[in-house]
């Protein structure tokens, strides 16, 4: 009995194995290095990250050639014999403590202008607020009155459950797609506050460069500006309890003309005078509570 | 022995005088003094953990193996994370080095013991109960906690009934690390042999009395705020509870202010054992000793100042990031001095290839490897992307595992030779170096690959985009753990008996220190007339 409860997830494990194997050819995805992405903060932690990798990689081919060589010529079996009296050099030291520094000093000046951009949100064209739950998104349009919730679409939902004998291969965006994706115009500087309902969540599409922690009681702001019509998916990137994977984030970037006709068809039909006009035209599964103001 | 003297001794007579053997029986280890008897068990307890913590690690590869949900529920995997954490960093890494330091410290001053025996039986003999109380919280309702090792607020606060018990359990570790600590410090500022100036005393030692520092310093932080955690869930306080003015931030600043120094906590001794072994098998010593001495002392005290690079999305102030991206690309200084003179210690030595030494170069490779990717962490626009994902994942496994586990592996074929008395297995220890270095980068050389991709961390399935790295990784991970049962094996059957060892142990190469100018096995206490240092 014990061991058919411990064989049986190996046996679906291996299924899974080969199944894996098989599908491989045609999902084959062997990517190695962060994407550019689609925002100018996207572009600028590329460009940084890139710039701070080949500097890795200049040192490393210095020091691990320099281990290597010595690896390789001071051998005790080839006869090497101790240079005992070599212990401490006053200007090799100062050497290699000096030059880390001016590398360090000529990577902190890009980093420091990066960060200053990150932190400017001034000057947005729209603004949406963004609240994490256990385990979904909501999205307010502030001054639009559109609001709805976004959760994991319903296949990727199904496939992914214990032993539920799916091919997620089949499935299409498996864990990355959700019912109501957020849509932004494409070229407008986007602010995105941040909070929380009830745990800690972070909300993060990479392509879009930027990420940030969603806390309860508290609001942070992002911005991005989407240089590219298209769809961009990402996750929850801060542990919020058991459904953490299963809270995809998909950002629809549309012209201004599509996302025009397609904020005019969220927003209620008859705009109330008061307060507290339930979103009528919400799409299905959305759940939308009524914005209020 | 020590028997016929206890019964001839008059009722009320006190053991330290005419007591020169080990107790017999079980009564050897639970009323242990002898910083041998205590530094076997806290070795013996944290390979046990380590076996213990990398089953887990074993069931998270399986899930990750493929995509989909296979193996563990969601919710278990979470709880198999937040375990092998906890287990891997308070039951392996940490009571190893301290282990080590029960060993080492006293034959390398050159003392009979650690300064305050009874305090070290009772360090030793609170982790098996913290320890067994952290794993039976996976059999309480709501099962073992979830909420990562971070033990973040609010999630933390949703714990089932482990929660109090992962708390207690923590305090004891933390009692317990303290304890340990103010023994190392109070023996080696009291009990160095006679000539020994602290500028003297072998590297080991050194980077073990900084780590003793930093350990008083931080635990009791940790304390703190694992306490407030707990107030907050019982007794309605609300530190780091929005609703009633706290702020959950606020926890993080406490945690990382215990965490970054918990860090180096983890990897100074790692830099000691590495700057005894690099020397002993170049046939010459150390490069830049005083250098060292200072780097390890710098790096020490920049940990205290750069906690929130590990909390760069939470949003800081502007000035809050460049303050704490600037000062964690400092670190980078003190640390590359530290690689630039082990490089120049085998410059122009005499270099051979025994297994403490093959880890001790692995080491030198790998936690580089880690470092860089440190650095790349530390430049905050960049860790905007790189944050919570894989990459991190990668980064730290690369400084823990070949960086301080292999330190750890290195120290243990280095001395265990001094500590049985027998030479162990070196054609078994080197192929469990080769397998162990080939499949260490297998598992986590892909991990990068997936964070720059964008995977995040913590999560029990993927999208189907990260399947291929995560099947290598997973294969790796499999390969890296059963290869870890020859270590164990080498371990016992060396316990057991094999080839005698001089009393130099490394008699081809240049091993440097009092611990080798004892016999081997070490005698019970080890100096009991303290030699002379010149």
């Amino acid at each position: 009995m014990q061991m058919s409860k411990f064989l049986k997830p190996l046996v679906s494990a291996v299924g899974a194995l080969s199944a894996s194997l098989l599908a491989t050819p045609a999902f084959a995805d062997w990517g190695l290095n962060m994407t550019e992405g689609v925002t100018e903060l996207s572009k600028q932690a590329y460009s940084l990250h890139m710039l701070i990798l080949w500097i890795c990689v200049a040192i490393g081919i210095a020091v691990f050639g320099a281990m290597i060589y010595s690896i390789i010529k001071f051998r005790h079996s080839k006869g090497a014999v101790p240079d005992t009296t070599l212990l401490h050099s006053t200007k090799v030291e100062i050497i290699w403590t000096t030059i880390p520094i001016i590398i360090l000093v000529a990577m902190a000046i890009p980093a420091a202008k990066a960060l200053v951009k990150i932190e400017d949100t001034r000057g947005s064209d729209l603004t949406i607020k963004v609240t994490g739950y256990q385990w979904k998104w909501q999205y307010e349009y502030l001054d639009q009155n559109v609001s709805f919730f976004s959760t994991l679409s319903r296949d990727s939902n199904a496939a992914r459950q214990l032993d539920s004998g799916a091919d997620v291969y089949q499935v299409p965006n498996y864990l990355l797609s959700v019912d109501n994706p957020l849509v932004v115009p494409v070229g407008k500087k986007v602010r995105v506050l941040l909070t929380a309902a009830d745990v800690i969540h972070a909300w993060w599409v990479p392509a879009l460069g930027m990420k940030k922690d969603a806390i309860p009681g508290f609001v942070n702001e992002l911005w991005f500006r989407a240089d590219e019509v298209g769809t961009f998916r990402g996750q929850c990137a801060e542990l919020c309890g058991r459904d953490h994977g299963f809270m995809p984030i998909v950002v629809d970037v549309k012209s201004q003309a599509d996302y025009d006709a397609w904020l005019k068809g969220q927003q209620p039909v008859a705009v109330a005078p008061a307060e507290a006009a339930p979103v009528t035209e919400a799409p299905a599964q959305a759940a939308a509570q009524p914005a209020t103001a | 022995m020590s028997s016929t003297h206890t019964h001839d001794a008059a009722h009320g007579h006190d053991q330290h005088d005419d007591h020169h053997g080990p107790m017999k029986g079980l009564k050897r280890w639970f009323y242990a003094t002898n910083h041998k008897d205590i530094g076997s068990m806290y070795l013996i307890f944290s390979l046990v953990m380590f076996l213990t913590g990398g089953l887990m690690a074993m069931f998270i590869r399986a899930e990750l193996l493929a995509p989909g949900t296979q193996v563990l529920d969601p919710g278990t995997f979470n709880q198999m994370t937040t375990m092998h954490a906890l287990i891997m960093v308070f039951g392996a890494v940490m009571p190893a080095f301290t282990g080590l330091a029960n060993w080492m410290i006293p034959l390398q001053v050159g003392a009979p013991d650690m300064a305050l025996p009874r305090m070290n039986n009772f360090s030793f003999w609170l982790l098996p109960f913290a320890f067994g109380m952290l794993l039976l919280t996976m059999l309480v309702p709501g099962g073992a906690p979830a909420g990562g090792w971070t033990l973040y607020p609010p999630l933390v606060l949703q714990t089932g009934d482990a929660f109090p018990m992962a708390v207690f359990a923590v305090h004891l570790m933390g009692a317990s690390s303290i304890m340990g600590a103010i023994n190392v410090i109070v023996t080696i500022m009291n009990m160095r042999a006679p000539g020994m100036t602290l500028l003297k005393m072998p590297l080991f030692v050194w980077t073990w009395l900084i780590t003793a520092y930093l350990l008083i310093a931080v635990m009791p932080v940790l304390a703190g705020a694992v306490t407030m955690l707990l107030t907050d869930h019982y007794f309605g306080t609300s530190f780091f509870n929005a609703a009633g003015g706290g702020d959950p931030v606020m926890f993080q600043h406490i945690f990382w202010f215990f965490g970054h120094p918990e860090v180096y906590i983890m990897i100074l001794p790692a830099f000691g054992v590495v700057s005894e072994i690099i020397p002993t098998f170049s046939r010459k010593p150390l490069f830049g000793y005083d250098a060292m001495v200072y780097a390890t002392a710098s790096i020490a005290f920049l940990s205290f100042i750069v906690w929130a690079h590990h909390m760069f999305t939470t949003g800081m102030p502007l000035v809050g990031e460049m303050f704490f991206m600037l000062s964690t690309m400092l670190i980078a200084i003190p640390t590359g001095v530290k690689v630039f003179n082990w490089t120049a210690t085998m410059w122009k030595g005499s270099l051979s290839f025994e297994t403490p030494m093959l880890f001790a170069l692995s080491f030198l490779f790998l936690f580089t490897i880690g470092g860089f990717s440190g650095l790349m962490l530390a430049i905050a626009p960049a860790d905007f992307q790189y944050h919570d994902t894989y990459f991190v994942v990668a980064h730290f496994h690369y400084v823990l595992v070949p960086g301080a586990i292999f330190s750890i592996m290195a120290a243990v074929y280095y001395w265990l030779p001094k500590w049985t008395g027998h030479m162990y297995n070196e054609k078994l220890g080197k192929l469990h170096f080769w397998l162990s270095t080939i499949f260490v980068n297998m598992l986590f050389f892909p991990q990068h690959f997936l964070g720059l991709a964008g995977m995040p961390r913590r999560i029990p399935d993927y999208s189907t985009q990260f399947a291929d790295w995560n099947f290598i990784s997973s294969i790796g991970g499999f390969a890296f753990g059963l290869s870890q049962l020859l270590f164990v094996y080498n371990i016992i059957s060396c316990a057991r008996g094999g080839v005698k060892a001089s009393d130099k142990v490394w008699d081809g190469a240049a091993p440097h220190g009092l611990e080798w100018t004892v016999s081997s096995p070490a005698p019970y206490h080890s100096f009991e007339t303290p030699p002379e240092v010149k």
